[in-house]
């Protein structure tokens, strides 16, 4: 096992990292914008480098300033976390060619799942099912109105280089379709830097489930359960929870072996996640893309499996076996997990601000990831994740009860979060019945 | 006159509008960008921007004044 790892991330998912590392004898290198100096996971990391000014093509994706780091404080891995650098499979090689360990799928997995266009053509040759749609980069709007006709309305109009939910809409005619491919075109440019649109046909009642996977040394793919993250705004979730109260067990068990499949196809290695787009009438599913690194919402599986899966990251990395038995999994109880957003409830709109109180919630079956304390400044230029509450219970009833009482304790003053909306969505019939899809947050806020 | 404030701290990544410029209500001013998210500044009502206090890349506070329009 390697000694140190530097932690190429902030907020909560640096400070989840640094305490399984320190759990596990490894010493912990922190990197910081100027904007994120004050931040607990600078502070608990055994070093801490600064990296550049705030804006995150200054520092947290400067691969040079973050490799500049990792030769100074001598780190032996690389952990990227998720979002800014971790699907970059460029930044994957230099980490290697610089003679640090990866903690990570292979550059070539990640390369293969980062253009969704390929993504989908190479699942489909492996026999996982993929949704109707393009073959091929979509190259202007007549391409696509051309497209969708042959695919058939309605649409969802994705950058292939994409991900977040960014630039992506669904449209039901093609005057739609003709503004969601300009839309989807220019943020596809401008967040991804490639102009690569895919178009797939879009499921109305659709459940949004995901397989964890986890790749060994020896070849093989375990599987950790589903998640479900049907709970989203703008096409990005809010809230998440395992077991699915949508999936049937037969149709798990289908989804399972595809994403098995689908990590075979890659050689992938370490933790996974295969994003699957569930058609709650037809019983079915279609694959939707992979995500090639730790997710943000992998606590859920955490919880109902004792499994810690940054510990497995680690050990995959080095070259070792994981930690547990993978023949004798349990899964116990149910877990839930609410994004805590530095948003307004109502509109979902952005809430920057400084942090006044901030008193986390505690008992039985709940667990905080927080990036923040009092006293700390929310910056626009990150996302507004501040914390992931998340409640276990023995069953699903007990989960949410437990969320419940959490949502109402926590508290946090000096800006807006979007705690009042949790507690909404708690209370609400759709979600506390399990029956509900994607269109759950807009039923909500009509 | 209606003045056209921001909503919240953001940095502006477009001017879509120019002082001058004719617009009608729901008209898209300014483009803001917070916390990876775009948001439209639009035109409460139709009229004539007489002022445009912002430019690309300056970053607004809650409440600071980016356009008028008469």
């Amino acid at each position: 096992m390697f000694e140190s790892v530097l932690v190429a991330n902030r907020g909560e998912i640096a400070r989840r990292v640094i305490a399984t590392a320190r759990r596990m004898g490894i010493a912990s290198v922190a990197v910081y914008s100027e904007a994120d100096a004050e931040l607990p996971y600078v502070a608990e990391a055994d070093q801490a480098v600064p990296i550049g000014p705030a804006p995150p093509a200054d520092s947290y994706l400067d691969i040079g300033a973050v490799l500049a780091a990792a030769r100074k404080t001598g780190a032996q891995a690389v952990h990227p976390g998720y979002g800014f650098l971790a699907e970059n499979p460029e930044f994957a090689a230099r980490v290697a060619a610089d003679g640090l360990t990866w903690v990570g799928p292979p550059p070539l997995a990640m390369a293969q799942m980062g253009d969704k266009i390929n993504a989908r053509n190479l699942m489909a040759q492996a026999g996982v099912p993929v949704a109707a749609g393009t073959a091929s980069p979509v190259t202007d709007a007549d391409d696509a109105a051309a497209q969708a006709r042959r695919i058939g309305y309605p649409v969802m109009v994705k950058a292939a280089a994409g991900g977040g939910g960014i630039g992506m809409s669904a449209a039901a005619g093609e005057p739609e379709l003709r503004a969601a491919f300009d839309t989807a075109r220019s943020r596809a440019e401008r967040f991804f830097g490639s102009p690569a649109i895919l178009l797939e046909r879009y499921i109305a009642r659709a459940r949004h489930v995901e397989i964890q996977i986890l790749g060994l040394n020896d070849g093989r793919i375990l599987t950790l359960g589903e998640r479900d993250c049907s709970v989203q705004r703008r096409h990005q979730k809010v809230a998440e929870e395992t077991p699915s109260p949508g999936v049937s067990a037969a149709l798990r068990d289908r989804m399972l072996q595809a994403a098995v499949r689908a990590g075979e196809a890659v050689g992938y290695r370490g933790a996974g996640t295969v994003e699957c787009l569930v058609d709650t009438e037809a019983e079915d599913f279609v694959f939707l893309e992979m995500n090639t690194r730790l997710q943000v919402e992998h606590p859920v599986t955490e919880m109902v499996t004792g499994i810690d899966l940054v510990e497995q990251q680690f050990l995959v990395a080095a070259g070792e076996m994981v930690s547990f038995d993978p023949a004798s999994v349990r899964y116990l109880g149910h877990a839930l997990e609410l994004r805590v957003y530095a948003e307004d409830p109502r509109r979902f709109l952005p809430s920057p601000g400084t942090i006044m109180e901030w008193a986390e919630p505690s008992g039985e079956g709940i667990r905080v990831d927080a990036g923040y304390q009092a006293g700390n400044k929310v910056t626009p230029f990150y996302d507004p994740l501040l914390a992931k509450l998340c409640a276990h219970g023995a069953t699903r009833a007990e989960a949410l009860s437990r969320a419940r009482d959490a949502v109402a304790s926590f508290r946090i003053t000096g800006l807006k979060t979007n705690l009042p909306f949790h507690a909404e969505l708690l209370d609400s019939g759709e979600f506390a019945s399990g029956s509900y899809d994607t269109s759950v947050v807009a039923r909500l806020r009509p | 006159m209606a003045e056209i404030r921001a909503e919240m701290v953001a940095n502006v990544w477009k001017v879509v509008a120019a002082e001058g410029d004719q617009v009608e209500d729901g008209a898209t001013l300014v483009i803001l960008e917070s916390m990876k998210m775009e948001i439209p500044v639009l035109a409460e009502a139709p009229g004539t921007i007489t002022k445009l206090a912002v430019a690309e890349g300056d970053v607004v506070q809650e409440g600071d004044l980016i356009a008028t329009i008469d």
